[in-house]
């Protein structure tokens, strides 16, 4: 058959130049726009009405990435977003790019299939904690260990806010919710601690009240390779309002945020962060501080134990909170190596003639003739 | 020794038996092969336990392959052996009550140890006590023969010799029935290739057991079953995963898409996913996905993004994947899941066949949500029922399951192979321009306005320019898309996607019925891979002077036009299916049908004889019912 579907047909030329995954960007071999055609966040924008709860945190989170796309300067119909059930899910409706509202926890197992056979597409996941952490963990954590190049974009707000009000895997033990009327017994994931021990290759957390620093967070998820798990601290007014508030106060951010920043010293305020003898990681008075043991953010350290030491410096409270990029390198992709690997058995155009050959085997009888 | 007479048989039905790692599947899975080679006709049934390694000599460690070869048509592995190779005394215990007195028994006397005896209760051998007298007897001592044999392999311990019995016993068969070993030859040069020791062991063993038939005065006679007389055309032989696995990639080719597997190891479909892994030269990505839930949402990603999006499973897996089939139901795009059946409920029994799936495929998921339903007859009709598949899941953007089961699955027979070029032309066509107009003038896709005569949505995958549009498992409004809870608009839609469901019967051939006699009041139907035990059974009563019909459902959703029709053209109908009436239930209920359900769950396919009898009383009572009325 030689019907020219438009679709990408891997192998037919020489291997890709892209295999060596340390030199593809997140959007290698998405087609891109001509200078002449930059995109602006209207393209961005559905024609459909959105319908979250007055206040709530992701119509920040919306408005970012709508600002954000255009600047990637890919075009607008290679792009997709895949989402599962929840509030954050509805995310695709109000993208006037290609879309999946798929079903409850499986939106990166069907983001796989899509982005193993569709090289030229952006395809990017949107989930909450409960569709990501709990129904979803399996997937989501497979998704990571293979590195599937895909953007997932979780926003937890420590509840369940379609279901109205029952707690959720990132709630805080003892939270009173609909579903716990005397408080929850179950200890919290942290999403970074577990996508870092399910091997991801990029980590980040940001929050959606701070456009510039999300808007950041998303250009480094979007130009790294593989599987890019970004944390979004969205606020639930209905449900669970305010439970990052401390962190929107300037005065208390500052003193609680711990921003990583590739090259600097991890602190907040007049704390910094120190490695102690026993190589755990501490928050102590600048003042105080061994200069030697004060840590320096490398997102790239191969050895994920850094960015896992300080994904463990969270407290309920919020006391100290790290955010930026906790882990950022470069390892094979399972889509790539996927494609790689059936481009590289290819011999060319299949015919109907090894298609004959094929259902022939090895072993033929003839009768006849 | 030459002089030895040879016989000549019409059909011969070989049972092959011994613990799990005796090497039984590969021995009849190579005497398979040189009787196809030979030109007769066959059908296979392997069967073995769900343990890997059984404890060895337990009566739940037997494992079996039992090969009906004849020189005419076959359709089923038989009844009955002929012949039993018995590796060790579990094995004879296992299957003796399926022998017919009078078979001949080959049985590894090494193996007959005062140990193993006790494993499987017997006091006394067998071999000494008068038991086996109603049977012919031969006893070999195959295991030290073989070792013996072996003499000259100096490097290789007493354990790896042993190993090489099964190929001693394949050789002494071979001899038996006249097969070449060539073929055997050439497959352990290939297999072996890096291990000259054990390949030179294992072909000096296959020798010396075509040269013990030859010699020893035990074996008086040789048999021959000539070639049976098949249709023109060049033949392989194939089991249905196999033939499943080829129609795939063969139907994937035609439709112009690339073939996208998700799958997660489940007994007894796996070996679909392993055969595909192997054929990446094709085109054709792999993916063992952590789940069975991720396998067939990946397939259903691949399916949006415009390839051919596959999963396979058995019952089990089919229950978790049943939420993913319904959005595809949603989103109405092609997606093929192949349930290999086993025996149910839950983990049942993996390695042994059921059709009590069906009605988990029709109705297992929440609401309304129709699904194209097709089983294969035969293994090789599993390449058929791929491709069968592939076109209704294009044409009509919807889910098919596929329902073989493990009789199918691992049971092979000869397979006149098709021409790649005139398989059905199921080129796919992908939107590719806005198909509307919005209140302005402006072009707009709709993604949900229908092909007017098949009622599929056009196909629009991502990275076509001016269709961008979102799809989703909440309810569409009819013809945009856009999310709708309107009350008039979900009947509307329910409607819709039961109709397109309902209008694949205007592409299907109708349902065919044999009736060579044209006055049969009897009708025998079935569905998936019962027609070669009813197939059997119908030519047994007809041999006998009874009329009877048989018909045979490959489409169980839609069912063909006409099969409300035929059902009521026969005074009686027969349904024999291997679970407790799930095809007839629905015969039932849709065509006000009575229908006969006979009914069978062991595991195992049905017994042709079996099935006669059914058939016979049958024909008796309308025969009686018609003398009374003449009488009147």
């Amino acid at each position: 058959m030689t019907t020219d579907l438009g679709m990408p047909t891997h192998g037919d030329s020489s291997p890709l130049d892209s295999r060596d995954a340390s030199s593809r960007n997140g959007t290698a071999g998405v087609p891109r726009l001509g200078d002449a055609t930059a995109l602006t966040k209207k393209d961005f924008t559905s024609d459909q009405e959105v319908r979250w709860c007055p206040g709530c945190g992701d119509y920040a989170i919306l408005a970012a990435v709508q600002g954000f796309l255009p600047e990637l300067g890919l075009k607008r119909e290679n792009i997709v977003f895949v989402s599962g059930i929840g509030c954050s899910s509805r995310f695709p409706y109000y993208l006037d790019t290609y879309g999946m509202h798929s079903i409850h926890g499986r939106a990166p197992a069907i983001a796989t299939g899509l982005a193993a056979t569709r090289e030229d597409l952006s395809v990017w996941v949107v989930t909450g904690d409960g569709d990501a952490l709990s129904i979803g963990g399996n997937h989501l954590i497979h998704a990571l260990r293979r590195n599937v190049n895909l953007k997932i974009l979780l926003f937890n707000n420590e509840i369940y806010g379609l279901t109205k009000g029952q707690y959720s895997p990132t709630s805080h033990v003892g939270q009173v919710t609909k579903s716990t009327p005397l408080g929850s017994l179950d200890t919290p994931f942290n999403p970074v601690s577990l996508a870092l021990g399910a091997e991801a290759s990029f980590v980040a957390r940001t929050m959606d009240s701070d456009r510039q620093h999300l808007t950041t967070v998303l250009r480094a998820a979007a130009e790294h390779r593989g599987s890019a798990l970004v944390e979004i601290y969205q606020n639930c007014p209905i449900f669970n309002d305010g439970v990052f508030d401390v962190l929107k106060d300037r005065t208390e951010a500052a003193a609680r945020i711990l921003h990583l920043t590739d090259g600097e010293q991890v602190g907040a305020g007049d704390t910094v962060v120190v490695r102690d003898e026993r190589g755990s990681l501490a928050v102590v008075p600048r003042a105080e501080a061994d200069p030697t043991r004060i840590v320096v953010h490398d997102a790239s350290a191969e050895d994920p134990s850094a960015a896992f030491a300080l994904s463990r410096l969270d407290s309920p409270d919020l006391g100290h909170v790290p955010m930026g990029v906790f882990r950022n390198v470069t390892r094979p992709t399972y889509d790539d190596s996927l494609r790689e690997q059936v481009a590289s058995a290819r011999t060319g155009e299949v015919t109907d003639a090894d298609i004959d050959a094929l259902l022939a085997g090895r072993d033929t009888w003839t009768v006849g003739a | 020794m030459s002089t030895k007479l040879v016989q000549k048989l019409d059909r011969v039905v070989i049972r092959f038996a011994g613990d799990s790692g005796d090497g039984m599947q590969l021995t009849g899975d190579r005497f398979t092969s040189e009787t196809a080679l030979l030109g007769n006709d066959l059908s296979t049934l392997p069967n073995f336990p769900a343990e890997i390694r059984a404890p060895q000599g337990t009566l739940p460690g037997v494992s079996s392959f039992q090969l009906h070869f004849a020189d005419h048509d076959v359709l089923t592995p038989g009844d009955a052996p002929d012949v039993l190779v018995a590796m060790n005394p579990a094995a004879l215990r296992a299957n003796i009550d399926d022998l017919p007195r009078g078979a001949s028994i080959i049985v590894n006397t090494d193996e007959f140890t005062k140990r193993n005896l006790s494993k499987v209760g017997y006091a006394v051998s067998p071999l000494d006590d008068g038991s086996l007298d109603a049977w012919h007897v031969h006893p070999v001592a195959i295991t030290s023969i073989a070792v013996e044999a072996l003499s000259s392999f100096t490097d290789l311990t007493r354990k790896e010799k042993e190993r090489a019995k099964n190929m001693f016993a394949l050789g002494l068969l071979s001899w038996l029935y006249t097969r070449p070993t060539e073929g055997t030859e050439s497959f352990l040069k290939s297999k072996f290739a890096d291990r000259p020791d054990i390949l030179e062991a294992n072909l000096a063993a296959l020798r010396a057991g075509y040269n013990y038939g030859e010699t020893t005065e035990d074996f008086a006679v040789s048999y021959e079953v000539a070639p049976a007389v098949m249709r023109e055309g060049t033949y392989r032989n194939v089991t249905g995963n196999v033939a499943l696995s080829l129609g795939l990639v063969a139907a994937a080719h035609r439709a112009g898409l690339p073939l996208f597997l998700g799958s997660y190891p489940i007994t007894p479909a796996s070996d679909i996913l392993h055969t595909l892994a192997g054929l990446k030269r094709y085109g054709v990505a792999t993916m063992q996905a952590e789940d069975e839930i991720a396998g067939v949402g990946a397939a259903l990603g691949a399916s949006f993004g415009g390839a051919l999006g596959v999963t396979t499973t058995s019952g089990p897996g089919l229950a978790l994947k049943a939420e993913t089939v319904g959005l595809a139901v949603s989103l109405e795009l092609p997606l093929v899941i192949c349930d290999i059946q086993r025996g149910g409920p839950s983990t049942g029994l993996p390695t042994k066949t059921e059709q009590a799936d069906l009605l988990q495929a029709l109705f297992g998921r929440n609401g309304e949500s129709p699904v194209a339903v097709i089983a294969p007859s035969t293994p090789s009709d599993c390449f058929a029922i791929a491709v069968e598949a592939v076109r209704i899941a294009t044409t009509y953007r919807t889910p098919v399951i596929v329902l073989s089961d493990g009789y199918l699955a691992n049971g092979s027979e000869p397979w006149r192979l098709p021409r790649t070029a005139e398989l059905p032309d199921i080129a796919v066509e992908f939107a590719t321009e806005p198909n509307a107009v919005d209140a302005k003038g402006e072009p707009v896709f709709h993604p949900y306005l229908r092909d007017p005569e098949t009622l599929a949505r056009p196909w629009a995958v991502p990275g076509t320019p001016g269709l961008e549009h979102r799809v989703g498992g909440i309810e569409k409004a009819d013809i945009t898309g856009n999310i709708s809870y309107d009350p008039d608009n979900h009947d509307h839609m329910t409607r819709l996607r039961q109709a397109k469901i309902d209008g694949i019967a205007d592409t299907i051939e109708p349902l065919a019925v044999d009736d060579p006699s044209g006055e049969a009041e009897v009708l025998v139907l079935g569905w998936g891979s019962t027609y070669g035990p009813i197939a059997a059974a119908v030519r047994q009563a007809r041999a006998r002077g009874e009329r009877v019909a048989q018909a045979h459902l490959r489409h169980l959703n839609p069912f063909p036009a006409n099969t409300g029709d035929v059902l009521r053209g026969y005074q009686r109908v027969i349904v024999p299916e291997m679970n407790l009436g799930q095809l007839s239930l629905l015969l039932r209920a849709k065509y006000l049908v009575d229908i006969e359900s006979h009914t069978s769950v062991r595991g195992l396919p049905f017994q042709a004889s079996d099935l006669a009898d059914v058939i016979a009383a049958a024909a008796a009572s309308v025969s009686d019912a018609s003398v009374k009325e003449t009488a009147q």
